[in-house]
């Protein structure tokens, strides 16, 4: 990274787009940038998104382009398959020591192309469940989470590489016999990394809600009931099923979507509303209406929240697409022969209904992360009710996160969608900049 | 052109995503055997590290003049391949990309239809490639100063913000107070806090800031210039009336929003019944000691959502996304104040989204407020109430409800004057009449014009933390270039043949960027190439065919369309 | 019959109700009666001054099942609601007469089925079953029978399988006899709240006075009002229900099996023991522990399981659908698996099901069990 004017630096926690946007305004102004990332590529839940509402963008082409963008700045350095351990107020306080903990990909990311020859040959090729693909697809033991990574470097599952759990692979390593450019190497260990910055930026974003939470749904029991990450998948043109929308090997005739799954529900700790949910799924059954045009679709929901710009707009033309959209919160479902039967009151007609479906899609909400309380212990950060990250105060304050030049962007303050998130994420890095120059 | 050209021809296999439908070996010594290629090669990864050094090292070691990389889209990987041309002396400007992905391999099965597709393109960008010319990419100074117009939330915020990075604002107001809208409410949701006690410090901060110069009474009149160095003339209308010439270089416009106004729709007797009155109406009320109504203490208060909002027939398409939590709160306000009232709101769906907002309604509904599912028909009066007419879609049966304050919560509309403002800083606006932003997802503050930046309701309804988040936004997107002092000028903009010109000013017509002006001597259009943005709809409009677009000249165009065609007829 | 709207809103959290629906959409009698109670609620919240219950017979058919109350994203409790609206018409005398009949039997013998106080004790024959009284401190727990356990001989085999187990793991304790009196919890679920509570102060006070703490019931339906419904006034009582003592004395070894059971079993999780209190494992872990038998599920088993409409006071009332019966669908459920045998753990499941069975002609091809006939089976 290019650091010889000597500027202090930002750390950025989270290479979502929310991340990757802070980055590029801080670091197009012209101080450095520390883009730390979990995972082993940048780009986060956007990048498993297939379109995105209401303008039906599609999701990774709009943001491919970021993402190359923020791994070729000469100003921002990317850590990613990276974790910050510790930080700690540097004396006087003008910023941060930040430790980062760079776990051993066993790939030298200076030799790898990317080719995929590794991933080709490894044993456990198509046998491992691809965590992008949100399960749906399979992938290798040695991989990159999907073909438009940033960087574009391979990395082996630890949990799912043979040698890795095991101690044994064969007698010989498929994937580093494959590798031309010698790049594999078992013999490395995690590195730590010391870094000084100015201010961080915390954009670590969300987790879906996991629906298991709800019997009722019998989501794991009855293959047809996915959640709408998992539909993103199944629809996206570069999903396992190249948009095929097929499930048990068919074509589904009726499809039901179910919002506020997780969401608005106090007994499963979740009072708030998850905001994007009515949209994403507007916009999912648009989808089913284009690929199987004799699809019925219905759209079970309590109040559609269609309040950005344009969303009410879309909200009207899904509807005259054909998509039924009934008020009743379903209670359950179950099978009846080959169906699925969803079962829920119609609060309009005032009856129970029943509504046979061969898919289901749960309109899942976002929750904090799991380990929202422990990034919360190493920023000092405090948590809302909700347990996202409270920001110093609701109305007038939204980015910062009452700790000195620590900011918050993005859905780990709270669910919003991509536009909202950029905005925020933009908003952090407007206070960032301000306290970076400051400290000029 | 003084050499002859040598090109070099890469294709991609980007791993398996060209590779696996597309014969690259194949279409690389196709490639290889056209004109003027010097030298075709195909490699897993072009964009990597190793594969860029097979570009450097060609262009070092056998002199190209030429590079075509034949991939993904250019939105990906232009910018990549352009710098390493350029890292090795080659203007980057005789780089071209064909598409053999998104355009090619993704959308095609496997097979020699795919394969002779993927070559036609490739031969296609060698066409226009042996035309391209140098350009010169150049950077412009930028003024190290903002102007931000409108002084509400918004305009305060990106105002102190791009201050306290270290530059000099201008906030240009036209009424004589700031805090604009927000100072008319009385208490924010869902933390109930007086909106002028939260407002009031920062308005404060605002007129005391050694680099905010505020203009209130005042209005921005001429806008010319560009990106970086704008030239802003703003008219003074007190009795100190004055006009005023700024330079700045980048421009934040926070103009705001107007309110529906519910005479649209007669059925409310809004202005016929002193107990209708509009939101904005009851925060006045509320704020102003005891609620009466009439002179008396309302029993029955009934709220109506969705008024103008949410109405693509009669009135507005869109959700002005904030009622439902001011009505939330107002009704909050009455139930809190007035006990013994029944206080009823009335909604079609009810969008408590954000952070704490479902928390507050269930809050509301649990101090005895009764929503209920109904977009009213009429209001009538009968005796000495009001009758709100309305179907309760749960009953599934009309409902007549007896009130003595009806409040109406509008919607917001885009400002009278915003065609005006639009036309002057070269703005567009989306079908809802809002300024529109550059990209709906991606790009919420920025617009079609560079250097000028959006804040707050101009661009949409939104509340306060959300008007707050986007304006630090705007203020982050201007304080860029401010920081770096430079912008980048593009370099295939527009260039006039002179010869061939007319002047009759059509291109100027259409030009959204005011890029085009009339020479006042030679009588031939100009181009401002620091305006000009490169979309070629002059070139294309000029009868007189005198305009002309740098890296997409008709020259290079038309040497790529023949190729195609040529493979097909 | 009035209730005041308001009042009875607020004292039930109905302003917190955002009129889902989805305690309708899943009410098991919305299968087959006209009973709606998001409607209801909707009614009273919409109501201005009182709401006449009057005609409301659909009130009578909720069998308190819960699949309302714990599914509602609001945390409202429907089920309670209903409750609430029946004790409006239990005030004002309108009572179906069968719900008359044993509510009367209730505060005269002690028992909802009209047998005399004197006989409670009847099912003892020659077991060697002390009295908890002569026990004093040596007594572990008290071993709480039940009205229907006690009296109805088709659960005889249960109440002293009971007897038989605890004896063979070694366990000390007692019954109450003829001191034992109704637990109350159909009488609260049928609204009549005033002998509820006289019922439980009189039972608290009598557990006092004994000095029990603890105390296993044979229904669910008692286990739940003594660990859910009753004023503790300080008290402290543990409560469990046969299956979780039985599943662990199992499964620390205290109890083993010398013979087999080699059949196919399904299993009916009783709303009182599933849904109300989440025990879905325990009588899981029984059937299991069984040498040779094969358990296999129902579509829709534990959370998710279908009530056998013999709750909220039913066993009394025929409901405004006297036609059709949940337990016929139950019973047609289990057969799908594939089971010989129906096994459940509540009194009442099995006289429902075993009716169901019978009423359809499938005695043959399906038996309805209690799960300590099974246990005995193989003792």
């Amino acid at each position: 990274m290019d650091t010889r004017d000597n500027r202090p630096a930002a750390l950025i926690i989270g290479g979502g787009i929310a991340g990757i946007q802070a980055a590029l305004d801080i670091a197009n102004a012209g101080f450095p940038v520390y883009l730390v990332e979990r995972e082993p590529s940048i780009g986060g839940r956007m990048a498993q998104l297939d379109k995105t509402f209401p303008t039906l963008d599609c999701s990774s082409c709009i943001l491919t382009p970021r993402m190359v963008e923020a791994g070729r700045h000469p100003k921002i350095e990317l850590l990613t398959y990276s974790e910050v351990v510790s930080v700690e107020l540097i004396e006087g306080e003008t910023g941060y020591h930040v430790r980062v903990r760079r776990k051993a990909r066993y790939v030298d990311v200076e030799r790898c192309v990317g080719c995929g020859l590794c991933a080709e040959a490894c044993r456990m090729h198509g046998r491992v469940d691809s965590t992008f693909d949100a399960g749906v697809g399979k992938r290798s033991a040695i991989y990159v989470p999907f073909p438009q990574a940033v960087p574009l470097k391979y990395t082996v599952d630890p949990l799912a590489c043979l040698f890795l759990t095991r101690g044994v692979c064969g007698k010989t390593f498929l994937c580093k016999d494959a590798c031309s450019a010698r790049a594999i190497d078992f013999e490395q260990q995690d590195e730590f990394l010391d870094l000084e910055v100015g201010a961080i930026i915390v954009a670590t974003g969300f987790a879906p809600f996991d629906p298991r939470e709800m019997p009722e749904f019998g989501y794991g029991q009855y293959p047809e009931v996915m959640t709408g990450l998992e539909f993103e998948r199944l629809v996206s043109a570069s999903g396992p099923t190249a948009g095929k929308i097929i499930r048990n090997g068919k074509e589904p005739r009726q499809v039901v979507f179910i919002q506020c799954v997780g969401s608005r529900d106090a007994k499963h700790g979740h009072a708030y509303c998850s905001r994007v949910c009515c949209m994403y799924t507007a916009k999912q059954a648009h989808l089913v209406c284009e690929k199987l045009p004799e699809a019925q679709v219905t759209i079970f929901y309590m109040d559609i929240r269609a309040f950005g710009k344009g969303f009410e707009e879309f909200y009207d033309r899904v509807r005259r697409e054909g998509v039924l959209y009934r008020r009743g919160n379903p209670s359950e479902i179950i099978r009846r022969g080959e169906k699925l039967i969803v079962r829920a009151e119609d609060t309009l007609l005032g009856e129970p209904v029943e509504v046979e479906a061969d898919l289901v899609v749960l309109a899942v909400g976002m929750q904090p992360r799991a380990d929202a309380g422990q990034v919360a212990d190493l920023l000092g950060l405090e948590r809302s009710d909700d347990g996202f990250f409270r920001e110093a105060h609701p109305k007038l304050r939204p980015v910062e996160s009452g700790v000195a030049g620590i900011y918050l962007a993005g859905c780990c303050q709270g669910p919003k969608d991509i536009p909202d998130t950029v905005a925020q994420a933009k908003a952090a890095a407007a206070a960032a900049m301000i306290r970076l120059a400051g400290a000029r | 052109m003084a050499r002859t050209p040598k090109v070099g021809v890469y294709i991609c296999h980007c791993g398996i995503n060209i590779a696996h439908t597309v014969d690259v070996e194949e279409v690389a010594g196709f490639a290889g055997r056209l004109p003027h290629v010097a030298v075709a090669r195909h490699y897993t990864y072009m964009c990597s590290d190793p594969g860029q050094n097979l570009i450097k090292q060609d262009i070092e070691e056998l002199g190209l003049t030429h590079v075509v990389v034949a991939a993904c889209s250019p939105l990906m990987h232009e910018t990549t391949f352009r710098l390493a041309c350029q890292e090795k002396g080659l203007n980057p400007y005789q780089f071209e990309m064909a598409n053999i992905r998104e355009q090619c391999s993704w959308v095609h099965a496997a097979g020699p239809e795919t394969t002779e597709k993927a070559k036609q393109l490739v031969a296609s960008g060698v066409s226009k490639a042996i035309l391209l010319e140098p350009l010169a990419e150049r950077e412009a100074e930028v003024t190290p100063a903002a102007l931000v117009i409108g002084g509400g939330v918004a305009g305060i915020h990106a105002a102190l913000d791009i201050a306290d990075a270290g530059f000099r604002v201008v906030l240009v107001e036209r009424g004589p107070a700031l805090g604009g809208r927000a100072m008319q409410l009385h208490k924010t949701f869902p933390t109930l806090e007086p909106v002028a006690g939260l407002i009031a410090p920062l308005i404060a901060r605002l007129l005391g800031h050694p680099r905010i110069e505020v203009l209130t009474e005042a209005e921005v009149t001429e806008v010319s210039g560009y990106y970086g160095n704008f030239e802003i003339e703003v008219a003074i209308r007190n009795p100190q009336s004055a006009i005023c010439n700024l330079q700045v270089g980048a421009i934040i416009v926070a103009t705001g929003y107007d309110l529906f106004d519910p005479t649209a729709l007669p059925e409310f007797g809004y202005g016929q019944y002193p107990e209708v009155i509009t939101g904005m109406e009851f925060e006045r009320l509320a704020a102003g000691g005891e609620i009466t109504v009439n002179g008396k203490t309302p029993q029955d208060v009934v709220f109506i959502h969705c008024v103008g909002s949410r109405d693509a027939h009669r009135a507005l398409p869109y959700c002005s996304r904030v009622c439902c939590m001011v009505t939330a709160r107002q009704a909050h306000e009455i139930q809190q104040r007035l006990p013994e009232a029944n206080v009823t709101v009335l909604y079609m769906d009810v969008r408590a989204f954000g952070k704490g907002f479902e928390e507050f309604y269930d809050e509301v509904r649990r101090e005895g407020v009764l929503y209920r599912r109904a977009n009213p028909s009429e209001i009538i009066r009968r005796g000495d109430k009001l009758i709100v007419r309305a179907e309760d879609t749960l009953l599934g049966e009309a409902v007549e409800l007896p009130a003595d304050l009806v409040v109406l919560a509008v919607g917001m509309t885009p400002r009278a004057d915003t065609e005006k403002l639009a036309a002057l800083l070269r703005l567009s606006r989306s079908p809802d009449g809002f300024f529109m932003e550059a990209h709906p997802k991606l790009r919420p503050v920025d617009t079609a014009t560079g250097g000028v930046f959006l804040a707050g309701c101009c661009q949409g309804p939104k509340d306060i933390p959300d008007t707050i988040a986007q304006a630090r936004a705007a203020a982050a997107a201007a304080m860029v270039p401010l920081m770096r002092g430079k912008v980048k000028v593009e370099a295939a903009v527009a260039f006039v043949e002179e010869e061939l010109c007319a002047g009759c000013g059509v291109c100027a017509e259409l030009c959204t960027y005011g890029a085009l002006a009339l020479h006042p001597v030679r009588g031939v259009m100009t181009v401002n190439p620091v305006l000009c943005q490169g979309c070629g709809a002059c070139a294309m409009a000029c009868p007189s065919g005198a305009m002309n677009l740098h890296h997409f000249t008709f020259d290079q165009v038309m040497a790529q369309v023949d190729t195609l065609v040529g493979h097909l007829s | 019959m009035q209730i005041q709207a308001r009042q009875f809103a607020r004292q039930y959290d109905l302003f917190g109700c955002i009129q889902c629906g989805k305690c309708t959409g899943g009410c098991p009698m919305t299968l087959k009666t006209q009973l709606n109670i998001r409607r209801l609620i909707y009614q009273t919240l919409v109501a201005r001054g009182s709401f006449d219950l009057l005609g409301f017979e659909v009130l009578w058919d909720c069998t308190t099942c819960s699949t309302c109350t714990m599914r509602c994203p609001k945390d409202i409790n429907p089920m309670e609601v209903i409750i609430g609206m029946r004790s409006a018409l239990v005030e004002g005398g309108r009572v179906p007469p069968t719900v008359k009949t044993a509510l009367e039997s209730v505060f005269r013998q002690g028992n909802p089925l009209s047998f005399a106080r004197s006989d409670r004790a009847a099912w003892v024959g020659d077991l060697p079953v002390r009295r908890i009284a002569d026990l004093g401190e040596e007594a572990d727990f008290l071993y709480y029978v039940g009205c229907t356990p006690s009296y109805d001989p088709r659960i005889h085999p249960t109440t002293r399988a009971l007897v038989d187990v605890f004896d063979r793991a070694g366990l000390k304790f007692g019954i109450l006899g003829e001191e034992e009196q109704c637990c109350g919890s159909e009488v609260r679920r049928l609204g009549e709240s005033g002998l509820f509570e006289m019922l439980s102060e009189d039972n608290l006070a009598l557990f006092e006075e004994l000095g029990i703490h603890r105390l296993v019931t044979v229904s669910p339906h008692c286990f739940n009002v003594f660990r859910n419904d009753y004023p503790r006034n300080g008290w402290q009582l543990e409560v469990q229900h046969y299956t979780q003592v039985v599943a662990e004395l199992i499964e620390s070894g205290r109890l083993t099996f010398s013979g087999e059971l080699p059949r196919r079993v399904t299993y009916h999780d009783p709303c009182y023991l599933g849904k109300h209190n989440g025990i879905f494992d325990p009588p899981r872990a029984i059937l299991r522990h069984i040498p040779g038998l094969e358990l296999v599920e129902m579509e829709r088993s534990r959370e998710r399981s279908l009530c056998c409409e013999g709750g909220g006071g039913r066993m009394w009332l025929e409901g405004t659908n006297r036609e059709e019966k949940l337990a016929s669908r139950r019973v047609q459920e289990a057969l799908e698996t594939g089971a010989e045998i129906l096994a459940t753990a509540c009194p009442f499941c099995v006289l429902t099901l075993e009716e169901a069975a019978k009423l359809a002609g499938l005695e043959e091809r399906i038996q309805v069990r209690e799960i300590m006939q099974l246990v005995a089976e193989v003792l």
